[in-house]
């Protein structure tokens, strides 16, 4: 009540107050803005910028003579060389060749690995039996394993396969493994409370709740895929992406090998995007969250 | 009509006796006695650590392997509500309320609860699309879909904003007076169990000190005020640090 009668006491007339203009409320030091602690708007495409420098640069010193055409031929010549090769057919016949070993070994890979980290993830047993024979393997480098898989499986596709596959089975039962774990404990409390049950528990909470696990392990997959075929295509291949790159090299042929490059950056950039859309989808409600 | 009204009055929604919970040695419920009748809404005040929560995860049968003994007699439908929402965030609203629920006309059912909660429109939302109130409305929604005969909410509104708190403790007790499940509350917040409860009972060194009505008398007024300090000393807030904030 008194706080009421005071505040009517000691509040003039909004008119008998002269305000100051607007204009004279600006802080004192206007050149100065402070500057913000943020990175700025993000553009569209713009991780493209450095990739068409690094081309920009090489044309331009191709052109000029600055970059030896011996050590680094010109990216027409590179464009050139490839519909040279498309023309004979080599390269169709190579990639198609590259593709499915990837794809086959890839396929086998992650549903191993799948199949593994389930059994594994979900149990105790199947943790204590699965999980240091994975560890294990993990810790031996594949390239060490190559001589005793060509002893066993020959030099053939079978065994090219297998390398590529066992590559691609780590990532995926580790991140799988590691999300079917990770499922939060109160979420387990959830379940009991609602009376769940172990079949509805596993369906509705911890299949879903380890799909981000399974789409971290396909992105590592689909990238060790590549690196384990150029592996495989190096060393005892009669045909391939990888094959071609080598036969270029030793014939000195820096062009064809250029061509090989670029190709496997293009299948591995492609790859990935089909991975991280097939992630988008699967993953449509931490899209939401990241909005 | 009467007789009814006696026959469940004598046989109690919840009953525990001599309820006994330790961990590590340490007793945290030591013989604890509990009765809550159909239909009745109780809140469990008590400071950290007097076994508030100890009590509520032995009704809803959450502490598997926690040493002890009692007799307990719990309904077959037990709802609870966490202190988060916890909603599953890869099931949209709908899902999360249907989430392991049985029966004929599940949606129906859902979509009818989600009514109840003020959310009629929202069912295809995300949990994290939607505010903190909204997300344990959900929460609440879930929970009378499955037509509890207990409701359990361990301190379900602390984490919201004051605002949404208030709209929240209208919210619960309509629903409360509508579908007449027994209920626990578990609070800290001596003025909600005032506002909200029929009875209030504080928990102290793993036993019940305190077991007061609430009417018509000691919600408003001088027996109101009479009564938090009671139930403020009782939780080792004594008049005098209260006299002291309020002079602040």
């Amino acid at each position: 009540m008194t706080t009421a009668s005071l505040e009517d006491k000691f509040t003039p007339p909004v008119a008998a107050i002269h305000l100051p203009e607007p204009q004279t409320l600006q802080p004192q030091r206007p050149a100065q803005k402070r500057r913000s602690l943020r990175l700025g708007k993000p553009v569209r495409y713009g991780w493209t910028l450095g990739p068409i420098l690094l081309i920009a640069a090489w044309a331009v010193g191709s052109a000029t003579g600055l970059i030896d055409e011996r050590s680094l031929p010109a990216p027409w010549t590179v464009v050139a060389t490839a519909q040279d090769l498309i023309a004979e057919g080599r390269l169709q016949e190579n990639l198609v060749v590259s593709l499915r070993r990837v794809a086959q070994g890839f396929g086998i890979g992650v549903t191993v690995g799948l199949i593994v980290a389930l059994i594994s993830g979900l149990s105790r047993i199947g943790e204590y039996l699965i999980d240091g024979i994975v560890q294990i393997k993990r810790a031996i480098p594949i390239l060490a394993l190559i001589p005793l898989l060509m002893l066993y499986l020959g030099i053939g596709e079978t065994m090219k396969v297998t390398i590529i596959a066992l590559m691609v089975f780590v990532p995926v039962y580790i991140n799988v493994h590691a999300y079917l774990r990770g499922i939060d404990s109160r979420y387990i409390e959830l379940a009991d409370s609602i009376r769940l049950g172990y079949v509805g528990f596993i369906r509705h909470i911890v299949l879903p709740g380890a799909l981000p696990g399974l789409m971290l392990g396909l992105r590592f997959g689909v990238n060790f895929a590549w690196l384990a075929l150029v592996v495989v295509e190096q060393i005892n291949a009669t045909s391939g992406i990888g094959y071609m790159i080598n036969l270029a090299g030793s014939y000195g042929q820096i062009n064809i090998v250029l061509v090989g490059l670029v190709l496997y950056a293009i299948l591995g950039f492609a790859s990935d995007a089909v991975i991280r859309l097939i992630q988008k989808r699967a993953l449509s409600w931490q899209r939401t969250f990241a909005n | 009509m009467a007789a009814d009204l006696c026959e469940l009055n004598a046989f109690p929604a919840v009953r525990v006796r001599n309820l006994v919970r330790g961990f590590s040695g340490r007793g945290v419920l030591n013989g604890l006695d509990l009765d809550i009748h159909k239909g009745e809404f109780v809140a469990l005040l008590g400071r950290s650590g007097s076994g508030k929560s100890t009590l509520l995860r032995a009704l809803a049968e959450f502490d598997h392997g926690v040493a002890g003994s009692g007799e307990m007699a719990v309904p077959d439908h037990v709802a609870v509500v966490f202190q988060d929402a916890r909603l599953l965030p890869w099931k949209r609203v709908i899902d999360n309320v249907t989430l392991g629920l049985e029966g004929p006309d599940v949606t129906g059912r859902a979509l009818k609860a989600l009514e109840e909660v003020e959310l009629a429109g929202r069912e295809r939302a995300w949990p994290n699309q939607l505010s903190g109130g909204e997300q344990q409305r959900v929460a609440l929604a879930r929970s009378l879909v499955r037509a509890p005969d207990l409701l359990l909410a361990d301190e379900p509104f602390s984490a919201l904003d004051a605002l949404t708190r208030l709209r929240m403790h209208d919210l619960l007790r309509l629903l409360c007076q509508r579908h007449r499940p027994a209920v626990l509350l578990v609070t800290h917040d001596v003025e909600e169990a005032i506002k909200l409860a029929d009875r209030i009972v504080v928990l102290e060194s793993g036993k019940l000190v305190t077991d007061t009505p609430i009417d018509a008398a000691t919600r408003s007024g001088k027996g109101r005020r009479a009564l938090r300090a009671t139930l403020l000393t009782q939780m080792g807030v004594y008049a005098t640090t209260e006299e002291a904030l309020a002079a602040i």
